[in-house]
């Protein structure tokens, strides 16, 4: 029994984390984006990162994403031929992580999508990009994924403008999906939808992060959104993180009072 | 039987004749010589040096004859002669400090040492046509006169620039880039991009600064300085170990004073536009220096508001008015092999699709 | 009739060794863009600022010059950018293609296949094959650094997509040795398969937009298309009625007002060789006279 627990312990949690930050920090001149934040992300771990807006937390996913360079700090991702810091990785290597290794689903679909190019393009681009060149298998993986995303296949050929806010939303999380990206950058997934739409999005995505068993970090104002998705959370405020925990626990005991704060504002809603 | 569309040698000998014809107008009225040019429509003869980017009134006011008139022609005639000329050297850079100004005014001070000159300036006349300018001959009473200052006129930025309040661009012994040398490289350094106003089209920039007046991309600008005069022309001579005048050039300067930057730890200054531009061509001086201002939000830690004044690629690369007008107009070159191309291609896919209509159709 | 008041081929030495050097690294690094420091020529840019300046850095007094604009000698930018060397270089002209050490093409690649020795120059408008998916030059230069050609396929994915095939039917993107996505510049479809493995030195020149590119001889260049809607170099399904050619580019020629057409190469030289060794279409007359 004891002797077994180390093997089945090591299936439970893998020997190193996939995305490990450590100490880092971004100001605006005077102003702090965001300040010393440590964390390890875990495989298959989704981290939610709440707070209000100017919190620090979208300054946080750009940094981590390669969309900004920090100031200080260290942002140790797995690659697979080994750890690597992003922050001070070429960036052509960045760029390839990007299009391979990571997604971003950005808070407004216009943005994450090429709006020029019908739904079927935009969810084949990425499996181009990296070398598919079999048109019918490609054609094929699109409408599969517009079937997971719930969008009917015989809108393949059609342009995202023709489309609501939130079928362009679950076209941008398709098209980022589709190469199975190992993690998940997600800033505000939900904003800017109607409630209803909101919530068909968040069933759709929860699915999709149980059966993928993706890696995620999710920016949200909306602990809803975290409450459904997150396994852990960390609570920004004024550019440090207050408090960090498992999801439940944070949000059913908050310790800090910025998060008791949070926490009572969306029980009133 | 074949008919000839493809031209040939005599069409385009027959051309030029017609061309040259036209191009003296009716042989009954006498014909324009380049020195009137030159002397009656100098402000013509200064755009196509500021665009040719060659200083030399008497070439402008050919270019401008043999382009009858259209100045972007002739300012493509004077940047074609330019390829053609060897380079001796780079001149030491100008100083305008020591400028001999003919125009100088500010609109930040209402005074300055040395005084607001206003030059010779369309600014007050009243825009009624003069029908005695139509009328021949005529002298022109000489206009007032009075001595030069006895001392160089100080730039009025460098009042602000004493008390800190404006912010300073130090001087550098870098050597620029040079446009005409080196491929343009972007993202591009502020010494390459404005060689490249300054040459750059003067309508191009006119409403490029004017959309920076309307809010895309607001830079809050005054003329701090506008000043037209002539300097020296200096060269280093290496054999004589000491630079040499070689000539005087007229120029434009412009220094544009605006909104401040700063935050609570520095201390907010104003910032600066910068124009410099060949002979009197003050239209021109002052949009490159408001473009200047706006293309410098990212130094300046301002936002890009998607502005198109903001967006060096886009400024840089239309600019040109040489490399505009060529384009443009290559479209009128014979494209019938790519459009042959096009029409099997639509033929063939309308093809199919009606034969998919058809077997719909059965 | 050399103009000695323009060094040889107009531009300076200077300029020549520059472009030059652009040349060498273009043909080190094939389908690469150079940047160059293009220069003001005396004819408008668009109009082959590019491929006159490669020209003008590659030509010695022995040369023999040959310039097609759509195929043809005669056409009035050819005629004008050959009259531009020959009172420039004062060099030898000719229209027959074997005869021409160095070919400047708009648009064509001549239908007789070149040989070792010879240079084909063609004028570039729009360098980057990119440009009209990602319109940002820094960006652009970025995709093809890192190889990102994703988008490349998008375009011709939308194409299928929407037309249900390929609806690129000049300057159609190829990929040069496996590495660098290249535009042939606007030739037409038909002409990408000459591009590769041909014996003559392909330099390309874009003098508006300061690029330099190349193929040196025997470079692999494939047309780029998908493993199940493979490249397709068409023409319009006719043979030459002047020479009666069935393997040659075609122009369309409207006859008369009632639409009446015929077809005719494009390759005013090859139709003209072609007649002269008594082949007759079906509207040609025999030998003869010229185009």
């Amino acid at each position: 029994m004891q002797a077994a627990e180390p093997s089945i312990f090591a299936k439970v949690k893998p020997q190193a984390p996939l995305l490990s930050v450590k100490g880092l920090s971004k100001c605006y001149g005077s102003r702090i984006g965001c300040a010393d934040v440590s964390f390890d992300l875990w495989p298959g771990e989704v981290l939610g990162i709440v707070g209000e807006s100017g919190s620090g937390k979208s300054t946080l996913l750009s940094c981590l994403a390669g969309h900004l360079a920090p100031d200080t700090g260290e942002v140790i991702f797995a690659t697979a031929s080994g750890p690597r810091d992003t922050v001070t990785m070429s960036e052509p290597e960045r760029r390839r992580l990007a299009r391979t290794d990571w997604a971003f689903v950005h808070q407004n679909p216009r943005d994450g999508l090429r709006m020029g190019v019908t739904a079927g393009g935009n969810v084949g681009e990425r499996l181009m990009a990296v070398g598919a060149r079999h048109y019918g298998t490609i054609r094929h993986a699109a409408t599969d994924w517009l079937g997971r995303v719930e969008i009917d296949a015989g809108r393949i050929d059609d342009r995202p403008s023709a489309f609501s806010g939130g079928m362009q939303q679950r076209l941008q999380i398709a098209r980022n999906l589709v190469t199975g990206p190992r993690l998940v950058f997600m800033d505000e997934p939900t904003g800017g939808l109607d409630v209803s739409v909101q919530a068909r999005l968040l069933d759709l995505l929860r699915g999709l992060v149980r059966e993928m068993g993706l890696s995620a970090i999710i920016v949200t104002h909306d602990l809803a959104v975290v409450r459904l998705l997150a396994d852990r959370l960390m609570v920004m405020k004024s550019g440090h993180v207050v408090e960090q925990g498992l999801t439940d626990q944070v949000l059913d005991d908050p310790q800090h009072a910025y998060t008791q704060l949070l926490v009572s504002s969306v029980l009133q809603v | 039987m074949y008919v000839a569309v493809k031209g040939g040698e005599r069409a385009i000998d027959n051309a030029h004749a017609f061309l040259a014809e036209e191009r003296r107008g009716d042989p009954a009225v006498a014909e324009l010589g380049t020195d009137q040019i030159r002397e009656q429509l100098r402000l013509a003869v200064n755009r196509v040096m500021a665009e040719g980017s060659l200083y030399d009134p008497d070439l402008a006011a050919l270019a401008i004859k043999q382009a009858r008139g259209d100045l972007i022609e002739a300012v493509f005639l004077i940047r074609a002669y330019r390829t053609t000329l060897p380079r001796f050297g780079a001149a030491r850079p100008v100083a305008t400090g020591t400028m001999a100004c003919t125009r100088r005014i500010s609109a930040t001070f209402k005074d300055a040492p040395g005084g607001q000159i206003l030059g010779p300036t369309f600014d007050y006349t009243h825009r009624l046509l003069d029908f005695k300018l139509a009328a021949e001959g005529g002298a022109v009473p000489d206009a007032p006169m009075q001595p030069a200052p006895s001392a160089s006129l100080p730039h009025i930025t460098t009042f602000l620039n004493r008390d800190g309040l404006i912010e300073t661009a130090p001087p550098t012994d870098d050597t620029p880039p040079d446009l005409t040398r080196e491929p343009m490289e972007l993202p591009a350094s502020r010494a390459l991009r404005l060689q490249a106003l300054s040459r750059g089209d003067e309508g191009f920039l006119l409403s490029l600064a004017y959309s920076t007046q309307r809010g895309y991309g607001r830079t809050h600008a005054f003329v701090g300085e506008l000043r037209i005069g002539t300097v020296a022309v200096e060269l280093d001579i290496p054999e004589l170990g000491f630079a040499v005048e070689i000539g005087e050039v007229e120029l434009t300067e412009c220094e544009t004073v605006n909104q401040f930057k700063g935050s609570k730890t520095e201390p907010p200054q104003f910032t600066r536009g910068y124009g410099l531009t060949f002979g009197q061509t003050e239209r021109k001086a002052i949009a490159m220096s408001l473009v200047d201002r706006a293309l410098r939000w990212q130094e300046l830690g301002e936002d890009h508001t998607g502005a198109p004044a903001q967006d060096e690629e886009f400024v840089l690369m239309h600019a040109d008015n040489v490399q505009a007008t060529g384009f443009l107009e290559h479209i009128k070159l014979p494209h019938y092999v790519d459009f042959q191309s096009e029409l099997e291609l639509i033929r063939k896919l309308r093809a199919e699709v009606m034969a998919a209509q058809a077997e719909a159709a059965e | 009739m050399t103009d000695h008041s323009y060094n040889f081929a107009y531009l300076d030495e200077q300029t020549k060794r520059m472009i030059r050097r652009a040349i060498l690294k273009a043909v080190a690094v094939p389908g690469y863009q150079v940047p160059f420091a293009s220069r003001e020529m005396p004819m408008p840019y668009g109009w082959g600022t590019g491929g006159v300046q490669v020209t003008a850095a590659c030509l010695v007094p022995e040369d023999v010059l040959k310039v097609i604009d759509q195929g043809a000698d005669d056409t009035t930018n050819a005629v004008s950018i050959r009259k531009f060397f020959q009172r420039t270089a004062g060099v030898a002209t000719t229209v027959a293609t074997a005869e021409a050490t160095v070919i400047q093409t708009r648009h064509r690649i001549p239908e007789q296949p070149l040989t070792a020795g010879q240079i084909l120059v063609y004028q570039v408008p729009i360098p980057e094959p990119l440009r009209f998916l990602e319109p940002r030059e820094t960006e652009t230069r970025k995709m093809h650094a890192l190889e990102e050609y994703g988008l490349m396929h998008v375009k011709l994915y939308e194409d299928i997509a929407r037309h249900g095939s390929i609806a690129t039917a000049y300057a159609y993107p190829v990929r040069v040795e496996g590495r660098y996505v290249m535009d042939p510049s606007p030739i037409p479809k038909f002409d990408n398969p000459k591009l590769s493995d041909s014996p003559a030195l392909q330099l390309f020149g874009a003098g508006r937009e300061q690029r330099i590119y190349a193929l040196p001889p025997f470079t692999r260049v494939v047309s780029l298309d998908f493993e199940d809607h493979s490249f397709h170099a068409s023409k319009a399904p006719h043979d030459c009625d002047l020479c009666g050619a069935s393997e040659s580019y075609l122009d369309e020629v409207i006859t008369d007002d009632a639409g009446n057409r015929m077809f005719v190469c494009s390759d005013t030289d090859f139709c003209r060789t072609r007649r002269e060794a008594g082949h007759v279409g079906r509207l040609g007359k025999t030998a003869g006279g010229g185009a």
